[in-house]
């Protein structure tokens, strides 16, 4: 795996989630994702791992969670329509706290959209998608290796957290190939195993660090596993102290684990006068542009969320500090925007660049609307 | 159905199976699905199954409430996925003997299309189909088993959907093993699902439950104990004639016993060959 490879995006996330231990995946075939399905199809098998295509994308995000509850690390992916379908499973997996990772490669929405081409659509479905309060990681990548990196980093995620983590990108980076050398992770995770005496043991009961261990069916501990708020033996409750209990921890487990999970890329933010605000194929854009721009004399900076959600609020306010202005360009019609406005609190002009067209945002749009900022 | 072999040495207590810790049970008093599960945990203890080896996996329903109380791996999933879930745990785990209790609008209705896909795939798990013909945990809506006439919340005039018939159905889609019992036998509904889960492959295998205070209630079908005496007029045994005594409502005649039982390669045996092929070849 030393050797600089061409490889595309797709299969860059497939690469990075066997190299993390990934040993099952189920899917069903969706544009713009589908080529991560084949590549696991044949990958999985020659690992040992089992590979299957479901019969709908609700099923493959149950069979996906199932695989996990068995004590497997597991994956989907699928695009915009599917990811829809796959939230009603993403939240059992978030309220049973089972680790599983789901690749959701956009395309342009709503409905069948359009299929084939980018789009940063889904940017508050991957936040909000399931119905209920809920803890979710979303990781966007924006190069090919970072594609793979970020999937490790994602099973990494969600195994130490037993959380659902959402690997996003756009349709442009998920088919766009380049040459990466393909790293051997420098650490994989597995998540903590219940140890112990089986009696009076309380599978949901969490230490200090809020992440309860993982009981292995077999072991035996035969523990009750439910979508039904429960207690910290697993089992339903509605007593208004235990729900208040254990959403506080559901919820409060990733902001205790922000170190862990954040992750930013700044670029020339220091002398900036207009901060840029992007993820993914418009962040590339940006690089782009604030190179041309320096050269013309017009200091631009680049501020990256690598970890999307839970949205990095004190870095950005930090990055953003003095800015004249802040330019967030998007491949919708204003979704990040929404979070970057509320984080900032007027603390400097927000505007927003909005492509849903099905082209990608390009260098010279970003320029000009940096240039109009910078006047 | 083959001849059953008693493998556990000692009598079945009920007791042993339960996390008695949960009781008293959320069921209405009369309520079939109780004695589906003194059926379903007689035939685990009679072919020897380990708890700790046993995974039960349920949607969402009255059906779906009733594996909790089972002291094994227990996993209640969301409404009609049990299958699709199961399908995922039994291939990340076929060391674990894997039963799905599932209910009529959680198999045949929202989770239609997992059970069809799952009869077709033929992986080794048992799907036990607890019928009582209506939506109980809801209040009492029509079901895709609800007979024709009756009244439920959603059928105020009286249901004009023809049901489906789960065993017809897992047949058409592909089950090697598929059998039908009524509560009313617990003995032969005990070695029914003694068979499906002994069964190499997908079993499907429907238990006629009574629901009692909601859809007994509604149409005015008595008490509990003459709900599941009717059972005996409504189920014909194999191979019976149809005899059933008239009655003011169309009953629902179901026949009983094991419909299909048949071989042919189970799911995980040929995702193996995939493996060693791969390893073998690097394709």
């Amino acid at each position: 795996m030393s050797n600089p490879t061409n490889i595309q995006g797709n299969a860059a996330a497939a690469a990075g989630a066997i190299a993390a231990g990934c040993r099952f995946y189920a899917g069903y075939p969706i544009t713009p994702s589908s080529e991560i399905a084949e590549q696991m199809a044949a990958r999985l098998p020659k690992a040992g791992g089992t590979f299957i295509q479901m019969e709908d994308e609700l099923g493959s995000m149950a069979a996906a969670v199932g695989a996990s509850l068995g004590g497997v690390k597991a994956m989907t992916a699928t695009s915009g329509p599917g990811f829809s379908l796959k939230q009603e499973n993403l939240g059992y997996a978030a309220m049973t706290e089972t680790p599983c990772v789901i690749v959701n490669v956009m395309r342009g929405g709503p409905s069948t959209g359009l299929p084939t081409r980018p789009a940063q659509a889904d940017i508050m479905q991957a936040r909000w998608g399931t119905h209920g309060d809920h803890p979710v990681i979303v990781l966007a990548p924006h190069t090919v290796r970072e594609i793979y990196e970020e999937t490790i980093r994602a099973f990494n995620l969600a195994e130490a957290l037993r959380v659902p983590v959402v690997v996003l990108y756009d349709e442009t980076i998920g088919h766009l190939v380049e040459t990466v050398t393909l790293k051997e992770p420098e650490e994989i995770i597995t998540r903590k195993w219940a140890e112990g005496p089986r009696e009076d043991y309380l599978p949901y009961a969490a230490d200090e660090d809020m992440i309860p261990a993982f009981p292995r069916p077999g072991d035996g501990y035969r523990t009750h596993t439910t979508g039904l708020t429960h207690d910290e033996r697993g089992f339903p409750t509605q007593d208004p102290e235990k729900v208040t209990a254990f959403m506080e921890r559901l919820l409060g487990k990733l902001e205790t684990h922000r170190d862990l999970i954040e992750k930013n890329e700044l670029v020339e933010t220091e002398d900036a006068d207009v901060l840029i605000v992007a993820i993914g194929t418009p962040a590339r854009a940006a690089k782009s542009a604030i190179r041309e721009l320096r050269g013309e004399g017009i200091r631009a900076g680049l501020f990256r969320p690598v970890t999307l959600w839970p949205f990095p609020e004190e870095a950005l306010k930090a990055a953003a500090k003095g800015k004249r202005a802040v330019l967030v360009p998007e491949m919708n019609a204003g979704q990040m925007i929404l979070e970057v406005e509320r984080v900032l609190a007027g603390a400097a002009p927000v505007r927003g660049l909005n492509v849903f067209n099905g082209e990608p945002v390009t260098p010279a749009q970003i320029a000009t609307a940096v240039k109009e900022l910078a006047k | 159905m083959n001849e059953i072999t008693v493998t556990s040495a000692d009598a079945f207590d009920i007791r042993d199976w339960l996390r008695l810790d949960l009781m008293p049970h959320f069921m209405c008093p009369g309520c079939g699905h109780g004695i589906a599960l003194r059926a379903l945990l007689w035939a685990c203890h009679e072919l020897g199954i380990k708890k700790d080896k046993l995974a039960i996996v349920s949607g969402i329903g009255c059906s779906g409430r009733t594996g909790a109380y089972i002291d094994a791996n227990t996993f209640h999933t969301t409404h009609g996925r049990p299958l699709a879930f199961a399908t995922g745990l039994k291939l990340a785990r076929p060391d674990l003997t894997v039963i799905v209790i599932s209910g009529d609008g959680d198999s045949l209705a929202i989770g239609g299309n997992h059970m069809i896909h799952a009869c077709r795939r033929n992986l080794d798990m048992t799907l036990m189909l607890l019928n009582n013909e209506v939506y109980g945990m809801t209040g009492g809506q029509v079901s895709p088993t609800t007979s024709a006439e009756r009244f439920t919340t959603t059928t105020p005039a009286g249901n004009v959907e023809p049901v489906f018939d789960a065993c017809k159905l897992a047949e058409g889609a592909g089950a090697t093993f598929v059998g039908r019992e009524a509560t009313l036998q617990t003995p032969a509904l005990k070695d029914l699902l003694k068979a499906a889960i002994s069964h190499k492959g997908f079993s499907v295998a429907e238990v006629i439950s009574d629901c009692t205070e909601i859809f007994g209630r509604k149409n005015a079908m008595g008490n509990s104990a003459e709900m599941v005496l009717r059972q005996k007029h409504t189920m014909i045994p194999e191979r019976a004639q149809d005899d059933r005594v008239p009655e003011p409502f169309k009953p629902n005649p179901f026949p009983t016993g094991v419909f299909v039982d048949q071989q042919r390669p189970e799911y995980g045996e040929l995702y193996e060959q995939v493996r060693k092929r791969a390893r073998e070849t690097g394709k």
